[in-house]
């Protein structure tokens, strides 16, 4: 099996590294400790609701603001700096250069998201004094804002294939909102009673990716446990679509002329 | 010209990606079961408070109430049929969903009819479909539809009967108030309860109702009050045909042939009557006409 | 003769131009040429001729039009083409967060070298291009020079049979450029075939084997330098410096330039002595006395002439 696209995903991480990407994390402590000592007043009840569910939810915004803004800029930055030309001359596929690339940024969100986690596990032990067996659904919950980064990082290397790193903004911003809300805009096209609008309400809910899936802050909050057979099929989901995307970015790169 | 590459990744591409849809798109319907069942376990609406959520919804607020109204209709349907089904989210769904959008006038409507409705078809909760339509009354001081729902609300399921005819006197001053409304509030002032205003009030309901629920719902109860005073009017000629003959009829077709009936009576299902043990007309088991529950008939 | 190093035939780029991207433009039209196994190959025109764009198809950056290539007999389609050549772009520019040493072993990676070969190559192709003491120095500190001499290293670094450079002189004072002409003499030592653009014409004369020609996407001329342009001297160059005080003598006053101090003056071979009897008159001191041959760039500067003249009479609109 080509090592190829493992380089060219330890190099991105490097740079991401060295771009001082992850001292974002800086602030995500600032955020948890000022948290943790306002909520420390309330009781431990409320106090865990809210350290789990503004932890979560800063993973999950840190997480995707990481994934667009540097997925965008993954293949037009180093066409723009010309990197590329001396990457291309070497024995390398252009789908295998995508695949690095893409690994390199999973790899740079995974490593962000897990010192994230301790953060918030540092927090929530601060908080409340222990762990409790429920509390495994923090771990199910971040795992799934994983699989949904993935598949972000994915839709925004897609477009940065073809397009600048505004416009790729603006297209993978604007799936993954159709993607929160996709099962709504399903059932609003069945609320028109117009057999066309339907079909093609439905049709749209499938090609979509449904982001709504990966939700599982609230459940985590509560301490719920989250079905394992769902884990599975979140994680076949999210594999199958990024497998999708990388393909559909390969044909597209792989015709395309580099200026 | 592309290059050999180019040609081989558009190939695996153009076989590869409708195959993963297809995949993709039957985890989804797996994903979306294991959810639902989730869900009916536990539905939670995290945040209840309309005000709050208007300011977060930054400026945004008109989309959110349709996408509100959206789920408290998924809702409904999804639940309507469940055994001891009490529907305890409709009324956050619809609170917040005027609190969004106070002008969204089928919420209120829909909010009337099924908040109010007792089960296993609504929430049985008038008070609050009450405390919604006034709210909408305030909202929305010119349509007169919302002052009608309201006397709908205090003559059919509330019984106060002044309210009632208030509030269609109301609607009738408003513009484009129908002449019904001045007839229901004269109707109701004199009468109180009557086939006759119940009538009118679930026809209007059915000819105006753009959601098929609510039309489906305003067609049983037109249907049940129909077969009411078909059965009261049975009774009467079971009365006579007892003086007459000495016992209560069995079947209708005794009243037809007897030459009481001009024909054999049928429900608004098209199944004809029968008559109980006791004498008294019913619905045939068999019909799929609902009759409203017994305190709605009124008194002879 | 066996396999030509490269074998280009009929390659054609269009581009397609103007705001409805209706037009287009050959940028490059129907060039065939070989270059054989061993050969240091000049790929000369001036800038906007195709040269740059030929080398993207070879490197597939850009796709052909119309038309093929091969490098050693594999097709220019074919990904393992790639292991058998190096290739520096014009103005290269490198990951500038990484240092030499990371530069070079990220893609000696590439290719799969384990771990102590790679150390090996990185070091021994560092000294080699005499970056040996800047490894660690992060490549966003690195001068143009430098940039170049990495550039270079990256080409080599896993020993290709063909090494393309894209204008390797350009932007480098004239120690940088001895320093790169040494590297290509010693690669043409090794036996490897050396493919560069340029439009330094003396460079390609003293490098190359053999030289082609580019004007406006076509193919001008391939053949020895010396074949281009005939050898027959037409004309005599005189240096010299006049005495203080003294006027340049009437004869040579309307054709003598004058740089400086100093004076040059053409003059006919028959002619020599002449001029010469005529500066010693007036006590003038001779420099230097040069025979003139035509250059590559007389070659040149004819061809570009006679295509502007083509191009104005009939108005046409290459833009």
């Amino acid at each position: 099996m080509s090592t190829i696209p493992g380089v060219v995903a330890i190099n991105t991480f490097r740079e991401a590294v060295r771009d001082r990407v992850l001292y974002n994390l800086i602030f995500f402590a600032l955020m948890m400790i000022s948290a943790s000592i306002l909520v420390g007043e309330i009781s431990i009840g409320i106090s865990r609701l809210v350290i789990i569910n503004l932890g979560l939810s800063a993973i999950s915004i840190f997480g995707l603001i990481m994934a667009i803004f540097i997925g965008v800029g993954l293949v037009s930055k180093e066409i723009e700096k010309r990197t590329l030309y001396t990457l291309l001359s070497k024995p390398v596929r252009r789908w295998e250069f995508l695949v690095g690339k893409f690994g390199g940024l999973l790899l740079t969100l995974t490593v962000n998201t897990a010192l994230m986690t301790l953060g918030l596990a540092a927090a929530l032990f601060y908080v409340s004094g222990n762990f409790l067996r429920a509390d495994v659904s923090i771990l199910v919950a971040v795992y799934f804002i994983l699989l949904e980064l993935a598949l972000v990082t994915a839709l925004a290397l897609f477009f940065s294939c073809f397009s600048s790193p505004m416009l790729s903004t603006l297209f993978t911003l604007g799936i993954y909102v159709a993607g929160i809300f996709s099962k709504d805009i399903r059932d609003i096209g069945i609320l028109t009673l117009n057999p066309v609008m339907q079909a093609a309400a439905r049709v749209l809910y499938y090609v979509l990716p449904n982001f709504h899936n990966f939700n599982a802050i609230t459940a985590a909050a509560h301490g719920e446990s989250i079905p394992v057979s769902l884990i599975w099929q979140n994680t076949a989901y999210a594999g199958l679509y990024v497998a999708l995307v990388l393909i559909g970015a390969s044909a597209v790169f792989s015709g395309r002329n580099l200026k | 010209m592309s290059g050999q590459s180019h040609t081989r990744s558009l190939g695996f591409a153009l076989i590869a990606i409708p195959i993963l849809f297809l995949a993709i798109a039957w985890l989804q319907t797996r994903i979306d079961v294991e959810t639902r069942t989730i869900a009916q376990q536990k539905e939670e609406l995290l945040l209840r408070s309309g005000p709050l959520l208007k300011k977060l919804s930054l400026g945004y607020d008109s989309l959110l109430a349709d996408i509100y109204w959206t789920r408290a209709v998924q809702y409904y349907g999804g639940r309507v049929g469940n055994a001891g089904e009490k529907f305890e989210l409709l009324w956050p769904l619809l609170d917040i969903t005027t609190s969004l959008d106070p002008k969204l006038i089928v919420a209120y409507r829909f909010g009337a009819i099924f908040l109010s409705e007792p089960a296993p078809m609504g929430a049985d909760r008038a008070d609050l479909a009450v405390e919604l339509v006034k709210r909408g009354v305030a909202a929305n001081p010119d349509d007169w539809r919302l002052d009608s729902d309201l006397g709908f609300l205090y003559y059919w399921h509330l019984k106060n009967y002044p309210e009632a005819s208030a509030a269609y006197l109301e609607a009738s001053k408003k513009k484009d108030g129908p002449v019904l409304m001045k007839m229901m509030a004269a109707e109701v002032a004199a009468k109180g309860n009557s086939f006759s205003a119940s009538t009118a009030i679930w026809s209007e309901i059915y000819d105006t109702a753009q959601d098929p629920a609510v039309k489906k719902n305003a067609f049983q109860h037109l249907q049940s009050l129909q077969a009411q005073q078909d059965l009261l009017a049975l009774d009467k000629y079971a009365e006579d045909y007892r003086r007459r003959n000495g016992r209560y009829p069995t079947t209708t077709r005794e009243l037809y042939e007897s030459g009481v009936l001009s024909g054999v009576p049928l429900d608004p299902a098209g199944i004809a009557y029968i008559f109980g043990s006791d004498g008294k007309a019913q619905l045939d088991p068999n019909s799929s006409v609902i009759l409203d529950k017994p305190s709605k008939r009124s008194p002879r | 003769m066996g396999t030509p190093a490269i074998e280009i035939e009929g390659l054609t780029k269009d581009y397609a131009v103007g705001f409805w991207r209706k037009r287009m433009r050959r940028s490059l039209d129907n060039l065939t040429l070989q270059v054989q196994e061993g050969e240091a190959f000049g790929f000369l025109g001036p800038n906007g001729a195709g040269k740059t764009t030929t080398l993207k198809l070879l490197m597939s950056l850009i796709f052909p039009t119309a038309g093929t290539a091969r490098v050693r007999g594999r097709s220019i389609d074919n990904v393992r083409m790639h292991r058998e050549i190096g290739y520096l772009p014009e103005q290269p520019y490198f990951y500038d967060y990484l240092t030499a040493r990371e530069l070079l072993d990220y893609y000696a990676r590439l290719f799969g070298y384990p771990a102590i070969e790679r150390r090996q190559r990185v070091t021994r192709f560092l000294e080699h291009v005499g970056l040996a003491d800047a490894g660690d120095v992060q490549l966003r500190k690195f001068s143009k020079g430098m940039l170049q001499r990495v550039g270079i290293a990256q080409a080599i670094i896993h020993d290709p049979q063909v090494v393309f450079l894209d204008e390797p002189m350009s932007g480098l004072d004239p120690v940088g450029r001895r320093e790169v002409r040494d590297i290509i003499l010693d690669l043409k030592r090794q036996g490897r075939t050396v493919f560069f653009s340029t439009h330094i014409l003396s460079d390609a004369e003293m490098l190359c084997d053999r030289v082609a020609v580019l004007l406006g996407g076509k193919l001008q001329g391939v053949g020895a330098p010396g074949e281009i342009v005939s050898m027959e001297v037409y004309g005599m160059e005189i240096f010299f410096e006049m005495r203080a005080g003294s006027s340049l003598p009437t004869a040579l006053a309307g054709h003598a330039a004058r740089i400086g101090e100093r004076y040059r003056v053409e003059v006919q071979e028959e002619q020599l002595y002449s001029a010469l009897e005529q500066l010693r008159s007036c006590e003038a001191r001779i420099l230097s006395v040069t025979p003139l041959r035509p250059t590559l760039e007389d070659y040149f500067l004819k061809l570009v002439a006679r295509d502007k003249a083509a191009a104005h009479p009939a108005g046409e609109s290459a833009r």
